[in-house]
């Protein structure tokens, strides 16, 4: 079971890898599209690398409702309970 | 009159040199860029051909780790010459609606489509990246080139087989000549040193088995050729409309002069033994450029080093070009860096401009014993080409019976 922290700190390794994107820009407050121009092929290899670092299931209908990095959060966490 | 088309920009990532100033200093002194092939999958697939020419410096050093993720290895080679040709070509401000792409490939994403479907089977549709699409598709490399310099008169892929690269001149110079464009990226990519289309060139007979030898594998001309020998890589060039060029005080490196492209409806591999095809392909360029066979003092020939294909390119020459075709310097460069299939036009074509820009023909190396049924003059050592205006041609010729000539023009 990770940790709200870790899994913030997991994703953002995860974001860097795919997009280049500084780790530490990937905080809680940030839209995924609007603030770190991710788009929806990136979201998806994203989901997917998510799912095998923390060992859940982010089904495809969920993603939508991930806008923002805390929405991912706490829905891997939610997950993972 | 249609309009001059002259070029500008050069780039290149190839087996001999990952710029363009690499690959000509040693298409000069003559180089090979076969190598045996580490990888482990040449054992795990005994495969009956164990070397290639990779190219020199991988795209890695040239692109980001997040470009490469998103590119196929062939989009990457592409994107890495089209890069060079574009800061070669020094064009600070234009209107990017005229500004084209004409970018080849003989195969397209191999790697990518290949990877993707060892993950399904291996891990799953859910481990199949969403970006195996846009990355495998053969369009992906003109879709790449397109985005990267924000060309926006149209992204065009012809894809010939081995004939693509030199194919993409073709529509070049028909997109600016007909006024879609006033500048085209042209060029050519390809990366298939893969296991899979390793097995298929070996299968069809086309590859060379010199395996303990692969530096003296790829042999035209010679009589002891047994075959090709894959190579990767790209080549681009910026063509112009020559006002736009003189415009900007462009350095133009020759003129575009003609081109063109037949077909031989012979066979699906085989060449045409008397070269029927490829002389209406050399005799239709010389015409769009209103060349006379005197004017020719130099060939990049297609020459890929198989039993069967060099011949008729020559019995092809001696047609275009009568008896003059003996006073020809002609380089068969695939004997330096292999066969880079759909790119390899291309980057004959900056040979080609560069041997009528600094009027030097490449080497050929490897030539030992000149087969006597092909009694071409093949440069072995650079050679100078004669000063006043001279012309330089270079074919390809692709699996489907394609052919394709470009004519450049001293400027």
């Amino acid at each position: 079971m990770a940790s709200n922290e870790e899994i913030l700190a997991g994703l953002a390794e995860i974001v860097n890898e795919e997009t280049g994107l500084a780790p530490e820009a990937v905080e809680l407050d940030k839209s995924f599209t609007e603030d770190l121009d991710i788009d929806s092929i990136s979201m998806m290899t994203i989901v997917v690398n998510a799912e095998e670092k923390f060992g859940v299931r982010i089904p495809d209908e969920e993603v939508k409702n991930l806008k923002t990095v805390s929405d991912a959060v706490s829905f891997i966490a939610g997950a993972q309970a | 009159m249609s309009r001059k088309v002259v070029i500008t920009g050069l780039g290149a990532t190839t087996p001999i040199g990952g710029d363009v100033p690499t690959l000509w200093k040693n298409a000069l002194k003559g180089v090979s860029g076969a190598r045996t092939l580490e990888d482990e999958w040449v054992s795990t697939y005994e495969l009956p051909v164990t070397f290639a020419a990779r190219c020199s410096q991988p795209a890695s050093e040239k692109l980001s780790r997040v470009e490469m993720k998103r590119m196929d290895p062939s989009t990457q080679f592409g994107v890495v010459a089209a890069r060079e040709a574009w800061a070669d070509a020094g064009i600070e401000e234009m209107d990017k609606d005229r500004l084209g792409v004409a970018f080849a490939t003989g195969i397209g994403g191999v790697w990518t489509l290949l990877d993707a479907w060892d993950t399904l089977k291996e891990r799953g549709p859910r481990r199949v990246l969403p970006m195996t699409v846009p990355m495998l598709m053969p369009n992906g490399v003109a879709a790449a080139v397109s985005l990267d310099l924000g060309a926006r008169a149209g992204a065009h892929t012809p894809v010939s087989a081995c004939a693509s690269g030199t194919e993409a001149l073709h529509l070049g110079l028909d997109l600016i000549r007909s006024g879609k464009a006033d500048v085209v990226v042209c060029g050519g990519a390809e990366a298939a040193i893969h296991p899979m289309p390793i097995a298929a060139f070996a299968s069809m007979q086309a590859l060379s088995r010199r395996n303990d030898d692969p530096e003296h594998a790829s042999r035209p001309y010679d009589v002891n050729r047994d075959g090709f020998v894959m190579g990767e890589g790209a080549g681009a060039l910026v063509i112009e409309a020559e006002e736009h060029a003189l415009a900007r005080g462009a350095r133009i490196y020759g003129e575009l002069a003609g081109t063109s492209v037949t077909a031989d409806a012979y066979h699906i591999t085989a060449p045409d033994p008397e070269g029927l095809g490829a002389t209406r392909a050399l005799k239709a360029a010389m015409f769009d450029g209103r060349i006379q066979a005197e004017d020719v003092v130099h060939v990049n020939a297609h020459a890929t080093s198989t039993p069967v294909g060099d011949k008729p390119e020559y019995t092809a020459l001696r047609a275009a070009l009568g008896a003059h075709v003996d006073n020809v310097a002609v380089s068969a460069t695939k004997s330096q860096m292999g066969h880079l299939l759909g790119a390899s036009g291309a980057v004959e074509a900056v040979l080609t401009t560069l041997a009528v820009f600094d009027r030097k023909a490449p080497v050929t190396i490897n030539l030992e014993n000149q087969d006597p049924e092909i009694p071409l003059d093949v440069v072995t050592t650079a050679r100078d080409l004669p000063a006043g205006d001279i012309v330089a041609l270079s074919n390809s010729f692709g699996f489907g019976g394609h052919n394709a000539v470009i004519a450049v023009r001293s400027y």
